[in-house]
């Protein structure tokens, strides 16, 4: 018998699921239906839309009204999903390749827009399904099958990226850092506005084992050691901080949100009379 | 009200994070499958369901 989260929020019949022993997504997966429990959500009342990737498996698995859609695709269908029913909760689940590269448009442009939609990002650094191609998001120089000497291109920095488009809320927490990971979630859903969460996940099927990261164990102690939170951060100089990745809340800020101003125009023009 | 670790060996994948981080080095993978090692030490934190990632083991709170 699952524990009753997993009762109460995913659909058990399906499970167990079909990513990689040791594959990150199912803790940040876990995360996102503790952060929904949390809040106390009503699940009719939420919509967890994905695109395709590794990450977007998640839709088939959680127990709310689901939308697994085309690639890279998923906020723009979730924009529409809450355009039309602006009461729901609307989190969008997606790959970093699935946000970054071929959804790179509608993920700047739906931030700009500053519509209530929580994005995760569930960040392994690579594209796993098909075979482990480098993405937006592999480090500089690290290795995949379709940089086998090294990737030349630099790296996205997803939350900084949201927040110059114009996001009002950006985070960034870890596989490893569950507790944080879902509290940085539950702080991006009861947002009002954009908000973007990036949860770095583990990947020792392709990105760990192209890279020669260790076991699994190996790539999860890296995120411990490498991780620093924000607060902590601000307090270190640039030379300690080489190498290191910065994690929490990384920015909230205050502005209107789309469908509130987009009711107004209705209200305007003489609509929903 | 009490508690009891309880595993889901059907969906455990034996990927070890749960042994490699429980504070009490309470569990062990045995044939590709978790194990508690005595009961004795587990001190029912919840580590270990926190960053399973197949849901296969977690703490249950029992009402008495």
């Amino acid at each position: 018998m699952p524990s009753k989260l997993i009762e109460n929020t995913m659909r058990v019949n399906r499970l167990p699921h079909i990513w990689c022993p040791g594959c990150g997504h199912g803790i940040l997966m876990r995360d996102v239906a503790q952060a929904i429990d949390n809040i106390g959500l009503d699940p009719d009342k939420v919509v967890i839309v994905s695109g395709i990737g590794c990450s977007s498996r998640a839709a088939g698995y959680m127990n709310y009204n689901t939308l697994h859609t085309t690639h890279g695709r998923a906020i723009a269908f979730a924009t529409g999903v809450k355009l039309a029913n602006p009461e729901l909760t609307v989190i969008v689940i997606t790959g970093d390749g699935d946000a970054t590269a071929i959804g790179g448009n509608h993920l700047i442009h739906a931030c700009r827009r500053n519509i209530d939609l929580t994005v995760v990002v569930f960040n392994n650094n690579i594209y796993g399904m098909t075979g482990g191609q480098y993405s937006p998001t592999t480090p500089h120089m690290e290795k995949g099958t379709t940089a086998p000497y090294g990737n030349i291109d630099y790296n996205f920095d997803i939350p900084k990226l949201a927040e110059s488009a114009g996001a009002t809320y950006t985070a960034r927490g870890t596989a490893y850092h569950a507790q944080q990971m879902t509290k940085l979630i539950e702080n991006g859903i009861r947002h009002h506005g954009f908000s973007l969460i990036e949860g770095l996940s583990v990947c020792p099927t392709y990105y760990g084992r192209k890279n020669k990261k260790g076991s699994t164990i190996d790539m999860y102690n890296w995120q411990k050691d490498n991780c620093i939170d924000v607060k902590k951060a601000a307090n270190m100089s640039a030379e300690e901080l080489e190498g290191k990745i910065i994690i929490g809340e990384m920015s909230v800020a205050d502005k209107p949100e789309y469908t509130d101003m987009y009711m107004k125009i209705i209200e305007k023009c003489g609509g929903n009379k | 009200m009490s508690k009891k670790l309880v595993i889901h060996s059907a969906w455990c994948k034996g990927c070890g994070i749960c042994a490699a981080f429980c504070p009490k080095n309470a569990l062990e993978i045995v044939k590709s499958k978790v194990h508690l090692k005595d009961d004795a030490l587990c001190i029912k934190c919840g580590l270990c369901e926190l960053r399973c990632p197949d849901y296969a083991i977690y703490v249950e709170k029992e009402e008495e």
